[in-house]
């Protein structure tokens, strides 16, 4: 399958769009689920505010959140897949350009050191472009996430060390999230990352945080660590928008690499419940629009 | 609790009776700041034009389109997404944003801390929560961007906004001491230990 660069192009660019106006139905659905479950009057008025606002950004096409992130593109290259790679991270960057020039949207990117704003949403090494490969024949995937900086404040990283165990991963994912509170807009998706290097291990909180509700780790010791950590992160009370309520996360997501015998990395990222995806897969067919 | 309309700007006794858990809805006016804006003013030594005394602040910076000017759009910017960013990053504005400028209300989303709770007893200001990520709903109750200031700094500049029925918000911390969060991150703190022993971590 030959990849038309054009294509890919006006992709990346209705991809951030499309992202910044439909939240996934995974995600619609956690509404539904938190709101049932959910006892306290105040948390239930909160909800309620905030599926209201996924139904007027439907009806009036307009963003969900003012918040147009750090835009992220996972491209995921099947087998036969005829792409010069260059010139499709060039593609992508100019796709994401011109959704900020031509919508408009609101570009949040500055220079870390000067601030100034090039109203492109772009910069160095932004959008962040992450490339991977899969067995899958003829296919080219492109995800766009828009990642929300209130919730991206809410990372952290700690090298625990062996003696600490398991233990000290759950002292530590429960403790951020006490910390982080109504800060990242609860209810969120808290992504954990275990294992790997320093690096890999926000990487792969950041897999985690972004990936669809309903998932679960693929390891099945780091799958139950999913279930026990979500139940106690909504026992804390720390409610949506940090308000109080049962509703603190959708979930807990882990994610994991193999690790160092000395070493024992814990990292985590969240989503928040603006929890925005949109993804498009090319195949001889065509291109399928996504979450 | 009880439900107050404001018309903007407001008195101190307006904000004196204010209490956490209040509905508030206001009306007329709304100056949109944030990071940036207050960096600019506070440690750049920038002043504004705008007069803000006894007006309501939202920590925003909104997705705008420019057009030609018109009696729709005085400056030449439609509003097209307003929303709210998070707080907590602004919290040793509050002070001097109601002592040097008579700010009465600060609108945003995660609240403030024990700083800005001081502030608000000892000058008259609440914070009052609106539902973070919820753009599109609070876009329908802004009517228009009637004049911006500091607009070298876009998106962060300092808007001016027409607003309409903008609310029911709620007031989550107030002039005497109340503090939502503050309820909530007590509470919370004290669920930690159940929460740890429920994974069997041992204390």
């Amino acid at each position: 399958m030959i990849v038309d660069l054009a294509v890919a192009e006006e992709t990346a660019k209705l991809l951030y769009i499309r992202a910044l106006k439909l939240l996934p139905d995974d995600v619609k659905e956690g509404f539904a689920r938190l709101d049932a479950g959910e006892s306290d009057a105040t948390a239930k008025d909160v909800l309620a505010t905030m599926i209201r606002n996924i139904d007027v950004a439907e009806k009036t096409d307009n963003l969900l959140c003012q918040d147009t992130g750090i835009p992220i593109y996972n491209v995921t290259i099947g087998r036969n897949v005829d792409v010069d790679g260059f010139a499709l991270k060039e593609a992508i960057r100019r796709g994401c350009a011109r959704a900020t020039k031509e919508y408009p949207l609101r570009s949040s990117i500055v220079h870390p050191l000067t601030r100034v704003n090039e109203h492109t949403s772009c910069g160095r090494r932004v959008p962040v472009i992450n490339i991977d490969f899969s067995d899958t024949e003829d296919e080219l995937l492109i995800e766009m996430i828009p990642k929300g900086s209130g919730s991206e404040n809410g990372s952290f990283l700690k090298m625990c060390i062996p003696a600490e165990g398991v233990d000290g991963i759950k002292v530590f994912v429960i403790d951020k999230v006490l910390e982080a509170g109504g800060r990242v807009c609860p209810p969120t998706i808290v992504g954990v990352g275990v294992g790997g290097t320093a690096d890999l291990c926000v990487h792969l909180a950041k897999i985690a945080a972004t990936r669809p509700l309903g998932t679960s780790c693929d390891d099945p010791d780091g799958a139950r660590l999913e279930e026990e950590l979500t139940t106690a992160v909504n026992s804390l009370g720390v409610g949506p928008q940090g308000l109080g309520g049962d509703s603190t996360a959708f979930a807990v997501h882990v994610e994991m690499a193999a690790t160092h015998i000395t070493m024992n990395p814990v990292a985590v990222n969240i989503q928040c419940h603006s929890a925005r995806r949109a993804s498009a897969t090319f195949t001889p067919d065509g291109i399928e629009l996504g979450f | 609790m009880t439900d107050h309309d404001l018309r903007m700007p407001c008195s101190e006794a307006d904000v004196r009776k204010l209490r956490i858990g209040d509905h508030v809805t206001l009306q007329g006016t709304l100056f949109g700041i944030r990071d940036a804006t207050q960096i600019h003013m506070f440690d750049k030594g920038r002043n504004t034009r705008f007069d803000l005394n006894g007006h309501a602040v939202i920590h925003t910076a909104p997705n705008v389109r420019k057009v030609e000017p018109s009696e729709q759009f005085p400056v030449g910017y439609a509003p097209l997404c307003v929303g709210t960013t998070t707080s907590a990053r602004m919290e040793r504005f509050t002070r001097p944003l109601m002592k040097q400028y008579g700010v009465r209300i600060i609108i945003g989303k995660g609240g403030l801390g024990d700083e800005s709770l001081k502030a608000f007893a000892d000058l008259g200001g609440v914070y009052v929560a609106i539902i973070g990520g919820t753009a599109a709903l609070e876009t329908t109750w802004i009517e228009t961007i009637e004049d911006v200031d500091l607009d070298d700094l876009n998106p962060e500049s300092l808007w001016k906004f027409r607003i309409r029925n903008f609310g029911p918000l709620r007031v989550a911390m107030d002039s005497h001491g109340g503090s939502l969060y503050d309820t909530v991150r007590r509470d919370a703190a004290g669920r930690r230990a159940a929460a740890l022993a429920s994974m069997g971590v041992r204390g």
